[in-house]
């Protein structure tokens, strides 16, 4: 007979799960790998220097990490709170057609003006993306993972509508894209001759704030509060449908940011195929981050270096790429099993002892 | 509205409802299963697309039709156990956990696809379920199209309600499933075992879900795609809201669904040239937002779902 | 009524005990209980009578000692300890405080629930029935059998509990405090019928701290204090005043509770009318008004309407007629922030679910109400030091014993916890305080540290409301009492305990 303890977590603990989860996940890639008929060695030899390899290799590792940790910021705020965004999808994808929208000759003006609006409509977009969901679960109780999952179905076919119809580009020879972003409303690159782009400053800096906002203000407190123990946090004066609609523009405008840097930075207009599923993804470096602003920025780097180690693995030996999509999902479940192992301890009991 | 009456008065249109219901009805019936035990699943997805990859492959390889249905069930069944493993014993967050399982057996669905098939452009196909034309009844006018000529998994799936419906209503065992979901601490006071309850309802549940998504490679579609599952794991998810936890109303449900989205799909060719096409594609995702705005003020839900429960702890 | 000492032990307890760090919760109890008896374990919160059980049903392991049960032929058999199937294997069943039913099944499917193998096709509710119907029959217990329990009164539900326990042949029964949770009159159907299975040889123990119940319907009484059985004895030749000392221990002190002159009304409610979700929560036309300088008590049975009356004064429900008064100024806004601006105090019945955040710091519990505090937080950035500071003088004035102000608040026990909830109530000196079963579930020091606060605010000048379902508390610390009964409000003419138990009864106060 075993039983469950609960423990305290330590400091350690914190950094030791994500990081073991981590380990442990790529670890487990080798499963498939064999399966696959690979060489494993070989193949983890690939994809450490698709990442490490060259200056270029890593900054690639870079340009993806920066959506990641903009989507998981995202679900990290909102987790917090228990707001279960899974709709991160879709506000990326209207953060990014609110961008083209503004950003591809609709509105002209020199670039200290462009560029603040074209990311303020996206994150207004991205917002209004998850208050709608947030507002029906307050309101109405209804189920905001299933209805932000849902809508991100509905955002997907809205952009597609949109790229055929009046955002579609006149010279894009009827391809369903949108007009290239003008030259004002474009993210500056950060080197020369790599596609890394001031989005992931934007990234940064958003982690570092949320932190702040986290840690340091009444506003994170009330958002913890909230997301913690409701009950006591409308006893105690929090107003709790406001914190949790404040906590949807925030988690919403944020996973808009990721659409902007998108288009506005790496690919200068916008498709339907524009994210490989980043928004789902940011769910997975929020848990690997443990909700922490700060870990987010690692966990994005990690899921980015897997994604783009996986493409030039696969490139070079023909193993598909969706490798990476599975060493991100079980990392995400090493992740909480990990959690479980910080938080109990699993005793083992002779028959006929009890718990105390 | 000439058009409508139409559209209603031909029989293609009722076969494409209870053809588009068909995998939902496995999906509600399965999340159900899960919910009324109190653990949400929100694998579905998921377990979706592994079973319409693993029946299909199984057929594919020659195990036969019904031998991939069974498959499937199993391939089901086993990331069912995963995340019953991962919710009940260890009492873990059952969001990330059933987001954990989506993302997995999709991965593993995709991956294992394209390590079979690494080179191929355009999908092998293989023969799936033939239509069943039930004697004398299909050969009824308008009747005989829009009912009785349904495949075996069409059948089953309308088995399957009754067969839900009886276990949860009339048998000892869907009375400690019934009481587990609403609490566990019962259950446990009365010797049974919480854990095999919850665990066996999710696999069954699990297995349920994935002969849905075979149903999409095997009788709807005779090869497997990427992204064919397309939401409809989350569609159940709102559509046993909707039913209220009951089989019989998750048939309707499912029903109801399927009939505005064969509708929906008829007025696109109806008017496909004035609207766009995306408008009506929209409509299956924001009925079931609307579905399940409408039923959540009533919604009773299991009253331990979500709910962690540890042996030993009051 | 007794029965003759000459009937069989069912059940022996000897030398049971248990330590948990230094504390000593049970000290060698020894304990027989006969066949068709009902023996009262009676005494105080905390002294044991919890433990005591959970050593019998093998949730904890004693650290000496052993329980024996009778088998059929009368033979005692020890129990292996810490295994908790042994005892109900040995047909030794509990009727918890806290009900374990499944409110969405129905009373008869709750009783038989695991009684029949799982895998069959189809259940023998006919069979099942007629043996729940005899049962029913000798036991005098009766139920609506086809009825949802969640459609059930609470008396009916403990009722379907001691069914459950009886489809399991129980020979012995333990009651936890079955009369905390039903009106006067339900307890005295549940006295009659378990005298009645006891006459038919079932043996009970009936956990209790209240003395008048046990005296009027016990064949004996054992009575626990600080974990060692005081005494033992027929209640026939019991004398209430020695088992009151018994049970108190001679340091037994009484908060000092100085006369003073009330002042100027600091809440005034005029014919408030609250519907709640169901008559259990709601409160109809009630008048109420408390004077700075007073306390008063709200008495009665549990789900007469004191969760609303708490819900309104906590400014979590607004009133659907009528007039709430704070201090001289009509309320118009209904929420909490607005009440604790107005100077009102609340200490909520649910520490865990309602007062703290579990898992923030002892520190941001304590000024989870102030955050619009310029002492708090400036432009909404929290000022670290100041908060730190507050909660050192809290804890230090508070007597908060736990981890420090920056351990999470769920590692403090519930006394610490309580401290915790009255050092950000009373941090804010307030002028109305809602008191909300304040000490239910606390040690005694931690009770008299709650009750000499509300005392203090008391003689500052605050208006106290005190509910509780713990009449003697009410008895103590209450300069006016009212009684609560069916979301009804009455001003008690007197302190007279008996006229005060039936008007919680629902009966007028003649």
């Amino acid at each position: 007979m075993i039983r469950i303890e609960p423990r305290e977590p330590s400091a350690l603990t914190n950094v030791a799960v994500p990081v073991g989860a981590a380990v442990i996940s790529l670890g487990l890639a080798a499963v498939p790998l064999a399966l696959a008929g690979a060489d494993i060695l070989a193949a983890f030899a690939l994809m450490w220097g698709g990442v490490f390899g060259s200056l270029f290799a890593f900054t690639e590792t870079l340009t993806r990490a920066t959506p990641l940790i903009l989507t998981g910021l995202a679900a990290a705020v909102a987790f917090r709170a228990r707001l279960w965004n899974i709709g991160g999808e879709g506000q990326l994808y209207l953060g990014a057609l609110a961008a083209v929208a503004i950003g591809s000759g609709a509105v002209a003006g020199p670039a200290w003006v462009l560029l603040p609006l074209v990311m303020v409509a996206g994150a207004l977009a991205g917002a209004a993306a998850l208050v709608l969901p947030a507002w029906l679960k307050t309101r109405f109780g209804a189920d905001e993972v299933v209805t932000t999952l849902l809508l991100n179905f509905v955002i997907l076919l809205f952009v597609q509508m949109m790229l055929e119809g009046p955002l579609q580009d006149p010279m894009g020879m009827g391809w369903p894209q949108s007009a290239p972003v003008v030259e004002e409303a474009t993210l500056p690159q950060l080197l020369d001759r790599m596609r890394l782009h001031a989005g992931l400053l934007v990234g940064l800096a958003a982690a570092v704030i949320l932190h702040g906002v986290m840690t340091r203000t009444t506003w994170g407190l009330r958002m913890r509060a909230v997301g913690e123990n409701a009950p006591a946090a409308r006893h105690a004066g929090i107003p709790v449908t406001r914190t949790l609609l404040w906590v949807a523009v925030l988690s919403g405008a944020l996973a808009g940011l990721a659409g902007v840097g998108e288009v506005a930075g790496l690919k200068g207009y916008l498709t339907a195929d524009l994210s490989p599923g980043y928004g789902y993804a940011g769910i997975v470096v929020a848990m690997l981050a443990r909700l922490s602003p700060l870990g987010v920025v690692l966990a994005a780097l990690f899921v980015a270096a897997v994604f783009v180690g996986a493409d030039t693995m696969s490139r070079a030996i023909g193993v598909s790429s969706y490798l990476a999509d599975l060493v991100v999902a079980t990392s995400l479940l090493t992740v909480l099993v990990g959690g479980f192992v910080a938080r109990y301890r699993v005793v083992r009991v002779r028959t006929g002892e009890a718990r105390q | 509205m000439i058009e409508i009456l139409e559209i209603l008065a031909n029989p293609n249109f009722w076969a494409a409802t209870i053809r588009i219901a068909t995998p939902l009805v496995f999906g509600v019936l399965g999340a159900l299963l899960c919910e009324r035990a109190g653990v949400l699943n929100l694998g579905i997805e998921g377990i979706f697309t592994a079973g319409a990859m693993a029946g299909w492959m199984a057929a594919w390889l020659g195990a036969g039709l019904w031998g991939g249905v069974l498959v499937a069930a199993v391939a089901g069944g086993l990331f069912g156990l995963l995340h019953a493993v991962l919710t009940v014993p260890l009492g873990l967050s059952q969001h990330v956990s059933g987001l954990g399982v989506t993302l997995l057996a999709t991965s593993v669905a995709y991956f294992g696809y394209r390590t079979a098939l690494p080179d191929v452009s355009s999908p092998p196909r293989i023969e799936p379920f033939p239509p069943l034309d039930v004697p004398l009844l299909s050969e009824l006018p308008f009747f005989g199209p829009a009912l009785f000529q349904h495949t075996a998994l069409t059948w089953l799936a309308l088995g399957m309600v009754v067969v839900v419906w009886w276990v949860m209503t009339r048998t000892p065992l869907g009375l400690a499933i019934r009481a587990v979901g609403d609490n566990p601490d019962a259950v446990d006071a009365q010797g049974l075992s919480v854990y095999g309850l919850r665990i066996g309802a999710v696999m069954a549940g699990s297995a349920l879900m994935a002969v849905g998504g075979a149903f999409l490679t095997m009788a709807a579609f005779d090869a497997f795609f990427f992204g064919m599952v397309n939401g409809r794991g989350w569609i159940c998810i709102a559509l046993v809201i909707f039913a209220s936890w009951r089989p019989w109303k998750a048939l309707f449900g499912a029903l109801l669904f399927g009939a505005f989205d064969a509708f929906q799909v008829r007025l696109q060719t109806a008017f496909g040239e004035e609207v766009p096409g995306q408008l009506f594609l929209m409509t299956p995702y924001i009925l079931s937002i609307i579905a399940l705005v409408v039923a959540a003020r009533r919604a009773d839900y299991p009253r331990a779902l979500l709910a962690p429960w540890f042996k030993g702890q009051r | 009524m007794s029965t003759e000492p000459s009937a069989p032990v069912v059940l022996r307890m000897t030398g049971l005990t248990k330590r948990f760090g230094t504390v000593l919760a049970n000290d060698g109890v020894d304990l027989d209980l006969r066949r068709g008896e009902v023996l009262a374990l009676l005494g105080e919160n905390g002294a044991g009578k919890t433990t005591l059980m959970n050593m019998l049903f093998g949730h904890y392991l004693p650290d000496a000692g052993e329980v024996a049960v009778a088998d059929q032929a009368g033979r005692l058999i020890p129990l292996a300890p810490g295994d908790p199937e042994a005892a109900l294997e040995a047909g030794v069943g509990m009727v918890h405080q806290h009900f374990t039913l499944a409110l969405n099944l129905t009373a008869l499917d709750n009783i038989v629930l695991g009684a029949e193998p799982l895998w069959r096709l189809r259940r023998d509710k006919v069979r099942l029935r007629r043996r729940v119907d005899q049962i029913m029959e000798d036991s005098g217990l009766r139920v609506p059998l086809g009825t949802l329990v969640s459609d059930l009164s609470v008396g009916e539900r403990q009722r379907v509990e001691i069914l459950k326990a009886l489809y399991r042949d129980v020979r012995v029964l333990v009651l936890d405090e079955p009369t905390a949770v039903l009106t006067p009159q339900e307890a005295e159907g549940l006295f009659a019928t378990v005298r009645q299975m006891a006459e038919r040889g079932l043996a009970v123990i009936f956990i209790s701290h209240k003395l008048p119940e046990v005296l009027a319907f016990s064949d004996r009484i054992a009575v626990l204090r600080h974990g060692r059985k005081m005494g033992e004895m027929p209640t026939a030749e019991a004398d209430q005043a020695a088992i009151a000392r018994l049970m108190m221990g001679a340091e037994s002190e009484t908060e000092e509770r100085a006369p003073i002159a009330p002042g100027a009304p600091v809440l005034d409610l005029v014919n408030v009318d609250l519907q709640g979700p169901d008559a259990r929560r709601s409160l109809h036309r009630i008048s109420v008004t408390v004077h700075r300088n007073e306390i008063v008590g709200v008495a009665g049975v549990s789900g007469n309407g004191q969760a609303a009356l708490a819900a309104l004064l906590s400014g979590l429900a607004a009133p659907d007629r009528g007039e709430v008064w704070v201090d001289g100024t009509r309320v118009a806004r209904f929420d909490p922030a607005s009440f604790i601006a107005r100077g009102v105090g609340r200490i909520p019945e649910d520490r865990h679910h309602e007062g703290v955040v579990g898992t923030m710091s002892v520190a941001e519990n304590l000024v989870l109400e102030d955050l619009g505090s310029p002492e708090v937080a400036r432009w909404g950035i929290l000022r670290g030091a100041a908060i730190r500071q507050r909660a050192d003088a809290a804890i230090a004035d508070y007597d908060v014993r736990g981890p420090g102000p920056e351990a999470p608040a769920r590692l403090l026990s519930g006394g610490n916890l309580q401290k915790l909830i009255l050092a950000r109530v009373f941090g804010h000196a307030p002028r109305l305080i809602l008191a909300n079963q304040p000490t239910r579930g606390l040690d005694i020091g931690a009770a008299h540290a709650v009750a000499r606060r509300l005392l203090e605010a008391r003689g500052r000048g605050a208006g106290v409301v005190l509910i509780s379902e713990d009449l003697d508390e009410i008895l103590t610390l209450s300069d006016r009492i009212l009684v609560i009964h069916d979301g009804r409000i009455v001003e008690a003419p007197s302190r007279n305990r008996a006229r005060i138990g039936l008007m919680m009864a629902g009966e007028a106060a003649a």
